[in-house]
């Protein structure tokens, strides 16, 4: 319906310029001229008074088009900083609106109104330093406001993230990710080489490190805790990847090579969201936004936010990922095997 | 040199003109004028190509459901058995649509014909400094074009990692099939253009510095001059850092070094390298790529200058402020470039430093579009096709480069990086509004290169169309973005948060379209004018510099002597002065009634400006 709504404003436009279009050509072959410079005629008044009717309508489809398009904006931040940045995003749009509105409209009504007329003449008017030194000074005061309200944000959200944060590792891969945990016995996670990669082993875990012993992974998705901070250890395998959640407004390049990190604090619950947005199948969702080959739209994690709790409950129900897979208790050093037996144990017993 | 042969032989038997041959004048040629128009030519073409391709992923974005199998006999297997564009196809596209609007359309075919057509005309040069060599430069950049057009048929596909080939992906054969041969085809084509742009730049330089006329100092060039001379040596400082970029990448590719990749595995193996830097290519593609969006605009922002002070009949304001912005834009233009990177993992206090540079540049930039601005206040405006899309240009540009403060600012862009504000963002900027100084400067010189008219009611269509269809497409496609919207998806369905709006993308799409379609009313009066176009007089805009003093010009440029200029290129309406306009050419001595108390100073420079040797690199008038 919207659809045909738009399609409907896109033809009468197309109409309408169709026709000035044709009127100011029959306008043209009424007075043939073949001489040039040729005295502007009609065609130059027509033109002139679309300036004036460009103002009236593009400023209309604009704010009718934007107030139409705001129920399908993403749903007020669910992390602390993303609400902060949300602000200042509003906050410099509402500012910058004002000259887009003032610069646009002066250049089209001073185009309207400055049309040719027979017999006048321009102003010679090349300069005027105090106005320059004006309009220098305006854009550059409100830049600075920009730049303060900016970095003081930016620093914050990319400073040192807090002692008691979650760490968790997402890994990006052509084309989904993994995430890994530190485990409920250590909740540290263990070191990694990206040569000890394998089909099962699928972020290189070491098991020369003891604290990767209850260290383990899950493909599909991501349990974090509501209103602690949560750190995000992101490594890429192969190319470029980035992990983008949009509704807590967290983005960071996966760089392989290169671990980088974001922390953020996310303050609804996936429950939370599906009640206010009375949508009970509502899942945060974690997207790719770094071109990285012909999956890349489909790299989907879901994330989901949860009580202490049920985090806690999901925690303890993973499977470590020697328990999963026990044959790699053969990478583990000699003097650590009996530390590592330990998550091997039960489930090699009941398998065999 | 043939050239001073041609002009001695000239000189000797006056009206006995030996002809060059068909090769030396068309194809091989060294004459500016006709290397300008192969540029010109050559960008129209690549950019019908370039949109075109545009055209193709928007039908995927906007229409997912629909049937493309009659593109079959087109496209072949880049459709699927179900009439789909296959994804990979999806990313060459957009690949190539974005190598070849930035470089081959928005480069070569605005700066190159411009400033090859206009430096020697508007300096009072017989020619550019090095025939030669600019004949070099069309031709390597058309030997770029080839072989870029040549990979667009491999069987792997061209290049696919985005215009911006960041490695590892552009590395790895393994990691897509167009980073085999497709890409390197890419590299080659692009250290291909990079020698041609080198070749342009250096001639353009030396040409301003060393070939102005008598009397024509750097303080009467008029601002397009500026603008191709700043142009020219950002391309001169940028584009050699892109081709080492581009060398080591190629070494990473065929050579088994380690510049650019480190601890990967993929198809199944770990591979060997170890210790370099993805984000050490960003670093230096950056390097070039933000003075990049420079050269592009700034040639738009002078030949805007020029067509707005013309046609608006009033002096440019702020002349000095002009040429000041523009230096300033450009010294700047170098110290922003990681504000594309600032979610790239690097420092984030470098990220502030990058913030606080590129938010400067906002202020040049407003200087700029307040002078417009008030250029046309109190104007008495003529509306060629030329003036509506300066117009037309200044509001692109400033509604595009609002929307750049936002990106600039590293807190913002977290979560707008690499969505559909930016794509909606900088093709209103950079894009639209120097594809508008494109057309701008087409409609105003193509009398004097062509030595017709083009039609002015399909001119004005042709801008309202355009105009408002670039605006149908970028506005909706910021709220796109706010939502969201990654870049580079094939497809919207994948995840809940992008399959709201699908109606969006369908209008985004058909405005698209649209305006494409508009597009074939220039062509049309553009190739059909050429041949059938009006005769046009020496000078229909009745305008201040030195190429409207000479009629379609010949080899050469002037007959007889280069003329002197005595004055500033904007004395439009002159209080006290007969006409509207006083050329370059007319010495203040002739113009007593017009004349301010500063300028009956000048009188006295004329005579040593007429003493002065004529600066004619051919030795003798034509």
């Amino acid at each position: 319906m919207e659809l045909l709504l738009v399609l409907l404003v896109l033809v009468a436009v197309v109409l309408a310029l169709v026709v000035l279009g044709k009127l100011t050509g029959v306008v043209k072959g009424l007075n043939p001229s073949n001489s040039y410079p040729e005295e502007p005629g009609r065609a130059n008044q027509v033109n002139a008074w679309m300036f004036l009717v460009l103002i009236v309508v593009g400023f209309v489809s604009i704010t009718w088009s934007y107030l139409h398009s705001t129920k399908f904006y993403l749903p007020e931040a669910s992390s602390v900083h993303g609400r902060r940045t949300d602000d200042l995003f509003w906050f410099s749009m509402g500012l910058l609106t004002i000259p887009f509105i003032l610069v646009n409209t002066a250049l089209f009504f001073f185009a309207w109104k400055y049309r040719y007329q027979k017999g006048k003449r321009a102003a010679f008017y090349p300069e005027n330093h105090r106005l320059e030194l004006v309009w220098t000074t305006i854009p550059a005061v409100v830049m600075a406001i920009l730049v303060l309200t900016g970095w003081k944000a930016w620093s914050d959200i990319t400073s040192e993230a807090p002692e008691d944060a979650e760490v968790i590792e997402i890994t990006g891969k052509q084309f989904g990710w993994i995430a890994r945990y530190g485990g409920i016995d250590d909740n540290k996670l263990g070191n990694y080489d990206y040569r000890l990669i394998d089909a099962q082993n699928e972020v290189g875990i070491d098991f020369s490190d003891e604290t990767s012993f209850d260290d383990f992974t899950n493909p599909s998705e991501l349990h974090i805790p509501v209103n602690r901070p949560v750190l995000l250890k992101i490594r890429a395998r192969d190319v470029l990847h980035s992990v983008f959640i949009p509704h807590m407004r967290v983005k960071m390049d996966a760089v392989p090579g290169m671990p980088t990190k974001f922390w953020f604090v996310a303050d609804k619950t996936t429950e939370q969201m599906r009640a206010e947005l009375g949508n009970p199948e509502f899942k945060y969702e974690i997207a790719c936004t770094e071109v990285c080959g012909q999956g890349h739209f489909g790299m989907k994690m879901v994330l989901v936010v949860e009580d202490e709790e049920s985090y806690q409950k999901w925690l303890a129900s993973q499977q470590p990922f020697l328990k999963t897979y026990p044959e790699y208790l053969d990478r583990v050093p000699a003097n650590l095997k009996a530390k590592a037996a330990k998550y091997v144990g039960e489930q090699t017993a009941s398998a065999e | 040199m043939s050239v001073v042969e041609v002009v001695e032989h000239g000189h000797t038997e006056e009206h006995e003109h030996h002809e060059q041959s068909f090769w030396k004048k068309y194809i091989f040629s060294e004459d500016h004028k006709t290397i300008a128009k192969q540029f010109l030519v050559t960008g129209i073409l690549w950019a019908v190509l370039g949109i075109s391709l545009s055209v193709l992923f928007r039908i995927q974005l906007g229409f997912p459901e629909a049937d493309l199998s009659w593109l079959r006999p087109i496209l072949g297997g880049w459709i699927t058995d179900t009439g789909k564009i296959q994804p990979e196809f999806f990313l060459a596209l957009v690949t190539m649509h974005g190598t070849i609007m930035v470089f081959f359309v928005l480069t070569a075919g605005l700066s190159g014909t411009f400033s090859n057509f206009l430096i020697p005309l508007q300096v009072g040069a017989r020619d550019m400094a090095s025939g030669f060599m600019n004949m070099l430069s069309y031709w390597f950049f058309f030997l770029a074009g080839i072989i870029m057009f040549v990979s667009m048929f491999l069987q792997t596909g061209p290049a696919s990692g985005g215009w911006v080939i960041y490695p590892p992906l552009s590395a790895l054969q393994e990691a897509s099939p167009g980073s085999g041969l497709g890409m390197t085809l890419w590299l080659v084509s692009i250290a291909l253009f990079i020698v041609s742009q080198l070749l342009g730049g250096v001639n353009y330089i030396t040409t301003i510095i060393n070939l102005r006329t008598r009397g024509m100092t750097f303080s009467r060039l008029p601002l397009s001059i500026w603008s191709f001379l700043i142009t020219a040596i950002l391309g001169l400082i940028s584009f050699p850092v892109l081709l080492s970029a581009a060398l080591l990448l190629i070494f990473d590719r065929s050579f088994g070094t380690s510049f650019f990749l480190s601890e990967i595995y993929i198809g199944g193996e770990a591979l060997s390298n170890i210790g370099g830097s993805p984000i050490l290519f960003q670093h230096l593609f950056w390097f070039l790529g933000h003075p990049e969006v420079y050269i592009v605009i700034l040639p738009a922002l002078g030949i805007t200058s020029e067509v707005i002070a013309t046609n608006a009949r009033k002096p440019i304001f702020g002349y000095r402020a002009m040429i000041a912005s523009m230096l300033g834009i450009a010294f700047l233009s170098f110290i922003v470039w990681a504000h594309h990177m600032f979610v790239t993992g690097m420092n984030p206090f470098l990220g502030s430093i990058f913030m606080f540079l590129t938010l400067i540049i906002a202020v040049p930039s407003a200087v700029k579009a307040f002078n417009y601005i008030s250029t046309i206040w109190r104007g008495n405006l003529h509306f060629t096709p030329a003036m509506l899309f300066a117009i037309g240009m200044v509001s692109l540009f400033v509604s595009g480069g609002l929307t750049g403060i936002i990106l600039g600012n590293s807190a913002l862009d977290i979560q707008l990086h690499d969505t559909y504000f930016v794509v909606a963002h900088f093709h209103l900027v950079m894009g639209a509004a120097a594809a508008f100084g494109l057309f701008s400067g087409v409609y105003h010189w193509f009398p004097k290169m062509y030595g017709k008219m083009m039609n002015q009611t399909l001119g004005q269509i042709h801008f309202w169309l355009t105009f408002v269809g670039l605006y149908l497409i970028f506005v909706p496609m910021h709220y796109v973005g706010i939502a969201g919207f990654p870049r580079r998806y094939y497809q919207f369905t994948s995840y809940d948060f992008t399959s709201v709006f699908s109606d969006m993308n369908t209008f985004i799409s058909v405005a698209a379209i649209f305006t494409f379609a508009a597009q074939f009313i220039f062509l049309f009066n553009f190739f059909y004018s050429i041949f059938k176009g009006r005769k046009a007089p020496i000078n229909p805009w009745r305008s201040t510099t030195l190429e409207w003093t000479t009629d379609n010009p010949g080899h050469g440029n002037w007959v007889g002597e280069i003329p002197a200029v005595y004055r500033w290129p904007y004395d439009y309406s002159k209080p006290g002065a007969k006409e509207d306009f006083i050329p370059q050419t007319v010495p203040h001595s002739a113009t007593p009634e017009s004349n301010f108390p500063s300028d009956n100073a000048l009188i006295a420079e004329e005579k040593q400006i007429e003493s002065q040797n004529y600066n004619d690199q051919f030795k003798t008038g034509h």
